[in-house]
Parts: C-alpha cells; sequence; structure tokens
C-alpha cells in the first residue's frame, strides 16, 4: 500500500472513530463501514482500527473472522449472496445457483477476475414466502429463476 | 410499503403514538399491572413473561439502562420481523418507548440482522420523522424529564446473535459469542447496566396492551399462551406469507388457512423446532404444546426428509459460534450421521449413539443454538424412521 493510501485510509478510520466514539463498541460500525467501502478490512485498516481504539490488532482480526458480512480478503465490488436453507432451496435455489455460477464462470467461494462478483451462499435471508431469494450488497431479490437472476447480474455489469 | 393489514391484536387498528400518549399518562406500575395482566410473554421463542422481565429492571437501581430490541430474527422459514418493521414501525417504536418510560431507560437500540440493511434508510427517516413529532428525545410529549432516543444497529450476519446474550457482546464490539448465565441482562445487560431485551414481536404487542388493556388481551389464546401469534408460513402451500392468529390453534386449521395440500409433514419453530408429522396435526400452536417463535415450514408428500435433515445440520454446523464442545463437535457428528445414512453406510447402533448425542447436547450445550439444534435430528429420524431407513440410502421422495 502507498504511503498516500495510508494515509488516506488512517484519516477515514478518524473519522469514523469520532463519528462512532472510541468506546469498543464502536468497533462493528467503524468494520463495517469500512467493509463496505473497501470490500474486505485491510491489515493496515485493522492495525488502525486497533491503535485508534486502544485494543490489540489480534482482537479486531478474531471479530473480522467471526462475521460471516467481514472478511480480511478482498472481496467483488458487487457480493452476491444467494440463500440455500429449506425453503428457498424447495423453491429451486439449486437451478439459479447452476445458472449463476456458469454465468459467471465461478464457483460459490469465488471472486471473479475482474474483481466484480464474489459469489457466496448465505443462510436462510427472511424471504423465505418468496424464494429463492439472493441479496447483492444490501439489495434483495426474491422469487429468482435462472433467467431472471441472470437478467439482474447482467445490469450491474 | 406492503398494504396494511387486517388482524385481531397485533394487526388491529393502532395510530402512532397513542400508546405513547397513554402510558405517559398513567404511572409505571400501572403499565406493569396492565403489561402482568395480560400475560404477555417474549415472542422470540423462549417465552419469558415480559411483565417480569421490565420489572426486574425497573426495580433495578444504576446510572444507565437500556432497551434493546432484538431484530435479528435468522430462524430458517421465518420473517415476521421484517413485516412488522416494514409495516408497522410505529407499533415497534412506539413500544420501545413504552419501555423506556417503564423501565426508567433513556437510551433504545435496535439491533437489526445485516440481512435487513435494506431496511435502514426506511427506518433512520421514521426514526427521525419521530423526533420531529416529539415522540423520541427529550422530555417527550411534554412529559416534563422523560427522554429516550432510539439507535439502530446493523449486524454482519451471525444467527448466534439472536441469543440476547450474544447480541449484547456484540453490541459490544466483540464476537457474538454467548455469556454464562446467571448473570442476566436485566442486572448485567448491555455495557454492564440493567438492560430489557425484547423481540420485535414482543414491543410491537405492548402498545395494543397500553391502550386496550391487558384483559383485552387476555381474552385471545389460551390461558398459558394469552393474545395472537405471528406466523411465518412457507413451503408447499398456496399461500405463503405472515398470519396473525391466536394461540392455540390447530396445525390443521393454519394447514388450510394456508392452502397446504398433500402435506406430510410441517415444521414449527424453523431449523431449532420441531417436525411433526401428519398423524400430529391436530396437535395446537403454543407454549405449553407446539411451542414456536413463528416459523412454520410445510412438506408435502414429494420430499425428502433426510434432504431436509441435512439441510437443517449444515446450517447449525454453520452458525454454532464453537464456544462450547457439545455444539461445536455434537452438530458435525450429527450431520456425518446424516450423510452416512445417505450413503447407505451405517449402522443402528452407530445411529442410537448419536441420538444420545442429541440429547446430551439438549442438556450440555452453553446457550439455546446447541441446546434445540438436536430437534430436528431426533424429531425427524424418529418421525420419519421408514421413509429415511428404507435401505436405500432415505433415496425416497426427490
Ligand atoms: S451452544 Fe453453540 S452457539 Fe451456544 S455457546 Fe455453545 S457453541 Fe456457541
Ligand atoms: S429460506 Fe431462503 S430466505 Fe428464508
Amino acid at each position: 500500500m502507498l504511503v498516500l493510501e495510508r494515509n488516506t485510509l488512517t484519516e477515514e478510520i478518524e473519522k469514523l472513530v469520532t463519528k462512532y466514539g472510541k468506546e469498543r463498541s464502536s468497533l462493528l460500525p467503524i468494520l463495517q463501514d469500512i467493509q463496505r467501502k473497501y470490500k474486505h478490512i485491510p491489515d493496515f485498516a485493522q492495525q488502525e482500527i486497533a491503535r485508534l481504539l486502544d485494543i490489540h490488532p489480534v482482537e479486531v482480526y478474531s471479530v473480522i473472522s467471526f462475521y460471516s458480512f467481514l472478511s480480511t480478503e478482498p472481496k467483488g465490488r458487487y457480493i452476491v449472496r444467494l440463500c440455500k436453507t429449506i425453503s428457498c432451496d424447495m423453491q429451486g435455489k439449486s437451478a439459479v445457483a447452476k445458472a449463476i455460477q456458469r454465468e459467471l464462470g465461478i464457483n460459490f467461494g469465488e471472486t471473479t477476475k475482474d474483481k466484480k462478483f464474489t459469489l457466496e451462499y448465505t443462510n436462510c435471508l427472511g424471504m423465505c414466502d418468496q424464494g429463492p431469494a439472493m441479496i447483492v450488497n444490501e439489495r434483495v431479490y426474491t422469487k429468482l429463476t435462472p433467467e431472471k437472476a441472470i437478467q439482474i447480474l447482467n445490469e450491474l455489469k | 410499503m406492503e398494504k396494511k393489514r387486517n388482524g385481531i391484536l397485533i394487526f388491529s387498528e393502532y395510530s402512532r403514538g397513542a400508546g405513547i400518549k397513554k402510558a405517559l399518562e398513567s404511572s409505571r406500575e400501572d403499565i406493569l399491572f396492565e403489561l402482568r395482566e395480560s400475560n404477555l410473554r417474549g415472542r422470540g421463542g423462549a417465552g419469558f413473561p415480559t411483565a417480569t422481565k421490565w420489572t426486574l429492571v425497573a426495580a433495578a437501581s444504576a446510572d444507565q439502562k437500556y432497551v434493546i430490541c432484538n431484530a435479528d430474527e435468522g430462524e430458517p422459514g421465518t420473517f415476521k420481523d421484517r413485516v412488522l418493521l416494514m409495516e408497522y414501525p410505529e407499533l415497534v417504536f412506539d413500544g420501545m418507548v413504552i419501555a423506556g418510560y417503564t423501565i426508567g431507560a433513556t437510551k433504545g437500540i435496535v439491533y437489526l440482522r445485516g440481512e435487513y440493511e435494506y431496511m435502514l434508510k426506511f427506518l433512520e427517516d421514521y426514526l427521525e420523522q419521530m423526533r420531529k413529532d416529539n415522540l423520541l428525545g427529550n422530555n417527550i410529549l411534554g412529559k416534563e424529564g422523560f427522554n429516550f432516543d432510539i439507535t439502530i444497529r446493523l449486524g454482519s450476519g451471525a444467527y448466534v446473535c439472536g441469543e440476547e446474550t450474544a447480541l449484547i457482546e456484540s453490541l459490544e464490539g466483540h464476537r457474538g459469542e454467548a455469556r454464562n448465565r446467571p448473570p442476566y441482562p436485566v442486572n448485567t445487560g448491555f455495557l454492564g447496566k440493567p438492560t430489557v431485551v425484547n423481540n420485535v414481536e414482543t414491543l410491537a404487542s405492548v402498545p395494543h396492551i397500553v391502550t386496550k388493556g391487558g384483559n383485552w388481551f387476555r381474552k385471545y389464546g389460551t390461558d398459558k399462551s394469552t393474545g395472537s401469534k405471528l406466523f411465518s408460513v412457507s413451503g408447499d402451500c398456496e399461500k405463503p406469507g405472515v398470519y396473525e392468529l391466536p394461540w392455540g390453534t390447530k396445525i390443521s386449521e393454519l394447514l388450510e388457512l394456508v392452502g397446504a395440500k398433500n402435506t406430510k409433514a410441517v415444521q414449527v419453530g424453523g431449523a431449532s423446532g420441531i417436525c411433526i408429522p401428519k398423524s400430529q396435526f391436530d396437535r395446537t400452536l403454543a407454549y405449553e404444546d407446539a411451542a414456536t417463535g413463528g416459523s412454520i415450514i410445510i412438506f408435502n408428500e414429494s420430499r425428502n426428509m433426510l434432504h431436509i435433515l441435512k439441510n437443517f445440520m449444515e446450517f447449525f454446523v454453520e452458525e454454532s459460534c464453537g464456544q462450547c464442545t457439545p455444539c461445536r463437535i455434537g452438530n458435525v457428528k450429527l450431520l456425518e450421521g446424516i450423510e452416512m445414512i445417505e450413503k447407505g453406510n451405517y449402522t443402528f447402533a452407530y445411529i442410537n449413539n448419536l441420538k444420545e448425542l442429541g440429547r446430551t447436547m439438549q442438556v450440555a450445550s452453553k446457550c439455546g443454538l446447541g441446546q434445540s439444534s438436536p430437534n430436528a435430528f431426533l424429531s425427524i429420524l424418529e418421525n420419519f424412521k421408514e421413509e429415511i431407513f428404507n435401505g436405500n440410502g432415505g433415496q425416497n421422495g426427490k
């Protein structure tokens, strides 16, 4: 990472610490904001957050590793999360999953080369009456069919 | 926004702020009295009496107390909170303000699951409107000295955070690992302060109870399960969705209502609940019989019960916080057992050992996740023996 980038990141984290407060309880909101913007939480950010909140970097890492929406590895610009829980499964999740994999040319858990899409499975999204369902970043899509899912992803391209 | 619904209690007439107004005209004791009269029990599934919880926190002396709305609904098959938050935010937030007044708290926090981030803007705007109307902020509705405000915090994709102590850990900036209890959040909750943690639906019931009275509420339901319940219905039926029904409704009645045909089994309570076979469809939905936080998943004759069970166990293996051994290892073992059955590669002695393990997990796990995760395993293997152990590796049905 370039020094310039480091400085911007530090400034950004300082702003977030001012916004949410210097308490330990601000850790998740800060991590969520960094994750949203950078699609992961870089090592350097982990160190800076730890320094500014006065906790050990290992603590920060340990929290990141616990939550499925936080990651230390870079993810794509669009994170596609398809529900694999039973109600969506019964409504045809497998066909949708296969179509997305085919179209993006990656498996679940992978990111496309151009860093545009990351594909993941997730557990119940609370849309079980309208499955199969997926979220892309924070937007929800329901009643998916293979065609509909592909169309949604194409529109993001 | 979707259209407003009709229902006996939760979905009955209510105008924003009415409950707060009524509450502020009453004493705290009056509110607790009505709540006790109503016999409202926690709608998250555990069923702890709400009045008892509130009374304990109201009685605690502390410089700061908190009201937490548990909007981390992650149980497979449930989506009632989604409907309440998007269509009835006035009920949920008014309920929080009333709780704040009753227990003497100035701060409310909504712990919203990360998957519901798309609601955030709408809910924030709603809170802003409440501030403008003096339903939040200082001296609410002119009541000198009553200050209360609500913030929303997002989860980050961890089912276990629906457990109230894990939720508090998460709010404090830690891994969402369940705490040892006691102490309970009523004494040592968020940041060590007395805290009321209530489910979204529980809070949404409160404004109705305050405006219409505990007696009115108790008229519905059964003796032990008063009032109504929201059921999130999905699976094999014509009309999936959220239904408000009185407690004590028979499973068969619900199936009729939602247009379920050729039903083989109903999963009551989601992955952590129990699977009820056709022969028991006259059982009632109530705390004293088939208890549930609201998830109802319907399976028709074409479904493979072993496949369903496997889906549930994969869920628990992923969602266990890993802190205690019965749950961390136990769920993996149960899943392995299912895979062995799937391949037709098992002995009954081994399966019986796994059932024993399941019962051990129910008593030895630290929190509700591990205590309830063997439910599906035990009830499905018991109730669908013939289908599952038919000699061709559980390949009966689709
Ligand atoms: S029962 Fe499971 S989820 Fe609960 S504390 Fe133990 S490991 Fe964690
Ligand atoms: S099962 Fe897919 S959203 Fe609930």
